[in-house]
């Protein structure tokens, strides 16, 4: 049973789990409130704004794509809402549909691009985030919106209620549990790792897959102007580029997790522990005040040093 | 598209021969120069809007200010042009163009020798930088987007190290004569660019490496398979990236006289850079295109913000109107789906 087990978990989140461990243990050996239940929920609340735009992230390069849209879809995700918010009084109902509306509303755009039109989705999205950050600029006119978040935004992003857990974290655990469910158990997600293996195979079998590439777009803007709402939600109000600093780490803890970037092979497992790897990483790095400049090189060096282990491609040699 | 030109030309053939050949190649050589052309014919439509709109004319200081400013992200174009060549990408060059800048407003000081050693040791940091990625690569066999990704945070690290606030400075006799202009008003940029083509690329795209990039891009099984030296070529594409990325920030630091570690500028740079690939006509999937194309994507990029410049347009609208454009050039591009014979080939 145990051996099975072991056996279905594969490599990369057996190795990103060992770099979890060590990453408590190193910032244990440096302060004990490292270790404390306190800090370590305040950390998976950090990380659950990150693993929301990371299964977005998954999604899409689990089919051989990329989205560069993330950060200004984010951006556009946290203003639409306070937007829609200062709109619908009372109450600010309309701030999270609408915020989520204009997310999938990129994400087709973006999958039509790329399915349909045949655009690298690297150079398709890179466009359409420079859209959505037009759009956000000539919105905002430059400045940072004066609207506020509403009572449910910040309900979702700081408050804690059940088990004292933060509610960031259980809205991640729904976001997450659907997502393995589609992956998993769907013919979606099934054509979704067929796509990342074969785009021809899988246009042989009759199946259509630009509607699954339109969909994981979607689902990725959606997800990318969702983690947007709740950031907003989290400082209460949105400001401009605030969804610069999650491209990169999404990207990063998705492959740390063991998705090939090529698509076609990861699992939801993997992407929690890249999720988790990044966000420690970000934090003990901070919490050791070391300067700026040191963060930043040990953090390139430990992502090399991560993927130069479990990483690689095939030896060549075709 | 099999972008790689027949056997290398034996030198002593007759000047008939070489014609004739050229009469029979013209088709491939034409649409091989497409996407180049194309970027040209856009700029200088666009430039000669911009400068028969702009109040001062065609003058010597608008032609520099224009020059200066396409320069840089022609050469960060440039850099990225050739691994992409391969089917790769360097995600890195905006930071490489940061860190460069960060040591050249510390090294290129003092006399004209303190200020040769700095240069010197700004293009060797650039090959450094690049052979890093390439080794990450090749010997590491990473993927090149998430290999430069984290060498990426590497050089930004670098540049903070160096330069934790803006400042520093560089020689000023040198910098401005990178940025001025020659007797006859030719700006020193463009000089730069053009040795750089005529010294660097064309010599690199007709030598055996260059040859084998493209191959590689086109297909690295069958170039594999046909002896070519694909690690080495791939390996060779990183290191370049990294030289002109550094040039980049030479040139940077000539515009500015001063370092700072910018990581919204290397970022944007990064970005900017392939949209310039793209626009200047090189597939991202390899094999096709060229350096010389991507100078003119740069340009047709910086002149797009120089035409809503004159044309008074409300800076709000700015960042919305590159986007389009941006996606408008690419989008011309499926244009090629209305010829596809076999659906199957649009798949891979």
């Amino acid at each position: 049973m145990v051996a099975t087990l072991v056996r279905r978990i594969d490599k990369p989140v057996l190795a990103a789990a060992g770099g979890i461990v060590l990453l408590l243990a190193g910032g244990g050996l440096y302060s004990s409130s490292f270790l404390s239940p306190g800090y370590l929920l305040q950390q998976l609340q950090v990380a659950s704004f990150l693993g929301i735009v990371a299964t977005g992230a998954m999604l899409v390069i689990l089919l051989g794509q990329i989205d560069l849209s993330v950060p200004w879809v984010i951006t556009m995700g946290g203003m639409m809402s306070v937007a829609a918010a200062g709109w619908a009084r009372p109450g600010g109902w309309l701030a999270i549909p609408f915020a989520v509306v204009c997310g999938v509303g990129i994400g087709l755009v973006n999958g039509i691009g790329v399915a349909y039109l045949r655009i690298p989705s690297m150079i398709f999205t890179l466009g359409m985030n420079a859209i959505a950050q037009g759009l956000m600029v000539v919105h905002t006119s430059g400045f940072a919106p004066q609207d506020r978040a509403t009572p449910t935004m910040q309900f979702l992003s700081v408050g804690r209620s059940l088990l004292g857990i933060p509610n960031a974290v259980w809205v991640w655990a729904v976001v997450g549990g659907l997502t393995v469910l589609l992956l998993g158990r769907t013919a979606f997600g099934r054509r979704v790792y067929a796509i990342g293996n074969s785009e021809r195979a899988v246009f042989l079998s009759r199946v259509n897959g630009n509607l699954v590439v339109v969909g994981c777009f979607a689902a990725s803007g959606a997800l990318s102007a969702f983690a947007g709402m709740l950031l907003a939600g989290y400082s209460t109000k949105a400001y401009q580029a605030m969804g610069d600093p999650y491209l990169l780490p999404a990207i990063a803890a998705v492959v740390l997790g063991g998705t090939s970037i090529l698509g076609g092979r990861g699992t939801y497992l993997g992407t929690i522990m890249g999720v988790l790897v990044v966000t420690l990483l970000q934090s003990i790095l901070g919490i050791v005040q070391m300067p700026e400049a040191g963060r930043q090189v040990i953090y390139g060096l430990v992502i090399i040093a991560m993927l130069l282990a479990y990483g690689r491609g095939e030896k060549s040699g075709f | 598209m099999i972008d790689v030109l027949p056997q290398p030309r034996p030198g002593g053939r007759s000047l008939r021969g070489r014609l004739a050949s050229l009469r029979s190649d013209w088709p491939h050589h034409l649409s091989s120069a497409r996407g180049a052309l194309i970027a040209f014919g856009l700029f200088l439509a666009m430039f000669t809007v911009f400068v028969s709109e702009h109040p001062a004319g065609f003058s010597r200081n608008v032609v520099n200010t224009a020059a200066n400013k396409g320069a840089l992200l022609a050469l960060v174009a440039m850099a990225q042009t050739i691994p992409v060549l391969t089917s790769g990408l360097d995600l890195s060059v905006g930071m490489v163009f940061v860190l460069t800048n960060c040591l050249a407003s510390t090294l290129m000081v003092g006399n004209a020798l303190h200020t040769a050693l700095g240069v010197a040791a700004v293009l060797v940091t650039g090959l450094a930088c690049g052979a890093l990625n390439g080794a990450l690569v090749v010997l590491g066999r990473l993927q090149p987007i998430i290999a430069t990704l984290a060498t990426s945070s590497i050089y930004f690290g670098g540049a903070l190290w160096l330069r934790p606030a803006p400042g520093g400075g560089i020689n000023e006799e040198f910098a401005d004569f990178m940025t001025g202009s020659l007797p006859g008003g030719i700006p020193v940029a463009v000089v730069l660019l053009l040795g750089l083509v005529l010294f660097g690329w064309i010599p690199y795209r007709r030598s055996v490496i260059g040859r084998a990039a493209y191959a590689v891009g086109s297909s690295e099984q069958a170039a594999y398979m046909s002896g070519v030296p694909v690690a080495r070529a791939k390996f060779l594409t990183y290191v370049l990236a990294g030289l002109f990325s550094a040039l980049a920030g030479l040139l940077l630091s000539c515009l500015t006289e001063s370092g700072e570690a910018n990581a919204m500028l290397g970022g944007s740079y990064t970005l900017s850079s392939i949209a310039a690939v793209v626009v200047g006509g090189t597939s991202l999937f390899g094999g096709a295109g060229g350096a010389v194309g991507s100078i003119f994507g740069a340009f047709v990029l910086r002149t797009i913000g120089d035409l809503l410049f004159v044309f008074n347009m409300d800076p709000l609208w700015q960042p919305l109107f590159l986007g389009v454009v941006l996606l408008v050039a690419v989008g011309l591009g499926s244009l090629r789906l209305l010829r596809v014979k076999n659906r199957l080939d649009l798949f891979r």
